[in-house]
């Protein structure tokens, strides 16, 4: 029966995405074990694949799996003698009777496991790497694939950090109110890094990397669920969606880059910006909105431009000027400069990017030379603007940048023979590709991200 | 669960204060800490600590193959150095944080939070 088994395996295989992250997160409640419920889980979901295809499959799998999976931990737990304490809070939890799958969901579960997961007392890497593992199900193949580190590695992290969470008593619960903001802002930081993580992979890396978005963009409407309230969580939400929705346009044939100006925007997945702008519209309620509702927002403004020279840059720019405010940033100041020449002309550009270098904060970063290389080259300052190029060049350090950069050197060098300006076509699509939060910054605001 | 508490000043600007504060200013960094302690003390939060001679005092004391060896200073030279210590009793890493984050000396040194090993 290969159509059965074929829906038996998609049963399975949904049971996985939806449940995995539930039934760890309540077996480490109740047993307080992390490496017991990842096991735990693992064979219940390994009876399934031996019973399903021959049983059929349960009218509610994730109370299936659950009841299994308890069973197994209270058979492990009974089998190695530990703790009396967690043997009876194990038994004090199960149904009344082992044998009928009465599910009671508690909610907060999952959402422990996220705050745990996401502690600011593990290291930044040990946070990512747990939150792939336990909490969305990957194994540590696969995100050490992802990561591009060695599978050793990977293994070696979660390790270290299971054992912090033991041995300094991390705890398993929800932080009290008073700190919710710092740990929320935390929590969001990390699904960002893997956002970032994945959308930042250039044409030749592997697929796997771009699940990284859609694995954070899961992450962040499970956040949503938790939280409906959080305003800055459905902020993320929308960023993501509408950042993840030029995934298509964002690259040509070649594998190259295609800056945010010449991407062909019917390319846009329009199912996911209308899902995004959804969100943006229900955080919105929130007067104050905090960063990740305003870089949505301006996401929002160019999902929402039909073409390129319909953005709304004088918006972009006061958005911008909020985001600095709030969370003060030279590569936000960056992106506001950018944002204020397209509004209102190389000039004016220029003069906040001349005002930055002063500061020298971004010193020895190319994406400052190469932002005043586009808006010289746009005043038709050719020579200067090739100088630009040249110090951006130097500076660079990614390959796909890199080939980028000296695109626009060639494209500059035919214009100068020309003697023309194509107005508008040289503002990098900073947003698209250039910037991007690196693994060690851990600031909500993602100072990474796009200067659109 | 037991946590030390390793509370950390920077030498240098550990000296540099104590020189430029003023009476009242030494006598308020006094008083506040007294005000943790008596919450501490208080609450049954901390077991034991106290603080210590400034690092000039300290003496290193190794036995190799059966010799003594004594010399003047820390183990480890570095910028960061212990000023004083607390053991307290708490159910778990958040509740230390909150009692270490309330301590003066967070607002300018650093607390090291580590936990004991059960016995």
């Amino acid at each position: 029966m290969p159509e059965l088994d074929r829906e038996t395996d998609r049963a399975i295989a949904e049971a996985f995405r939806g449940e995995w992250g539930r039934i760890v997160a309540s077996l480490i409640r109740l047993t307080g074990d992390w490496d017991l419920a990842e096991e735990c889980a693992q064979d219940a979901f390994s009876t399934a694949v031996q019973r399903w295809p021959q049983d059929g499959v349960p009218n509610r799998p994730g109370a299936w799996l659950t009841t299994v999976a308890r069973n197994r931990a209270l058979d492990r737990v009974r089998r190695h003698a530990m703790e009396e304490r967690k043997l009876i809070e194990v038994a004090a939890e199960l149904p009344p009777d082992p044998d009928e799958p009465v599910f009671q969901e508690i909610p907060d579960d999952r959402l422990r496991l996220i705050f745990t997961c996401c502690h600011p007392a593990l290291p930044l890497e040990g946070r990512v790497a747990l939150t792939l593992r336990t909490l969305a199900g990957l194994s540590t193949a696969e995100i050490s694939r992802a990561f591009l580190v060695p599978e050793a590695t990977m293994a070696k992290r979660l390790v270290r950090a299971k054992h912090k969470i033991r041995d300094a008593q991390i705890p398993f619960q929800v932080p009290p109110p008073h700190h919710l903001p710092e740990r929320t802002a935390g929590v969001l930081a990390v699904i960002y890094l893997l956002f970032n993580e994945g959308y930042g992979a250039s044409a030749g890396a592997a697929l796997i990397r771009r699940d990284l978005c859609a694995e954070a963009i899961r992450l962040a409407r499970l956040v949503v669920h938790l939280m409906p309230d959080e305003s800055e969580a459905r902020g993320l939400l929308a960023l993501m969606l509408l950042q993840d929705s030029r995934r298509a346009a964002r690259l040509d044939e070649a594998g190259e880059l295609v800056n945010l100006e010449e991407q062909d925007r019917s390319q846009w997945d329009h199912d996911e910006i209308d899902q995004g702008l959804q969100e943006l519209a229900a955080a919105r309620h929130d007067r104050r909105p905090g960063p990740y509702c305003l870089q949505a927002t301006i996401g929002a403004c160019h999902a929402t431009a039909g073409q390129a020279s319909a953005t709304n840059w004088a918006r972009i720019a006061e958005l911008y000027r909020q985001l600095q405010r709030l969370t003060p940033s030279p590569i936000v100041e960056l992106n506001r400069a950018v944002a204020v020449a397209m509004a209102e002309g190389p000039e004016a550009g220029l003069e906040l990017v001349a005002a930055l270098e002063q500061t020298g904060a971004l010193e020895g970063y190319y994406l400052l030379p190469a932002t005043r290389a586009d808006l010289r080259r746009r005043l038709g300052r050719h020579a200067e603007a090739e100088a630009d190029y040249r110090a951006a060049l130097d500076l660079v350090t990614t390959d796909t940048e890199r080939r980028y950069l000296v695109r626009r050197l060639a494209a500059i060098r035919h214009e100068g023979v020309q003697q023309g300006t194509k107005l508008g076509q040289t503002v990098d699509d900073k947003g698209d590709a250039v910037l991007r939060l690196t693994p060690e910054t851990t600031d909500p605001p993602s100072e990474g991200d796009t200067p659109q | 669960m037991k946590y030390m508490m390793l509370i950390c000043v920077d030498g240098a600007e550990r000296r540099q204060q104590v020189e430029r504060r003023s009476p009242e200013e030494a006598a308020e960094t006094m008083r506040r800490i007294g005000a943790w302690l008596a919450d501490v003390d208080g609450r049954g939060v901390r077991l034991h600590g106290g603080e210590l001679q400034p690092v000039s005092s300290a003496t290193t004391v190794r036995l190799r193959d059966g010799q003594l060896l004594v010399t003047d200073g820390p183990f480890a030279e570095t910028k960061e150095q212990i000023a004083g210590y607390d053991v307290i009793e708490c159910a778990n890493l958040d509740e230390a944080i909150e009692v270490a984050s309330r301590h003066p000396v967070a607002q300018w040194g650093s607390i090291e939070v580590r936990p004991l090993v059960d016995d």
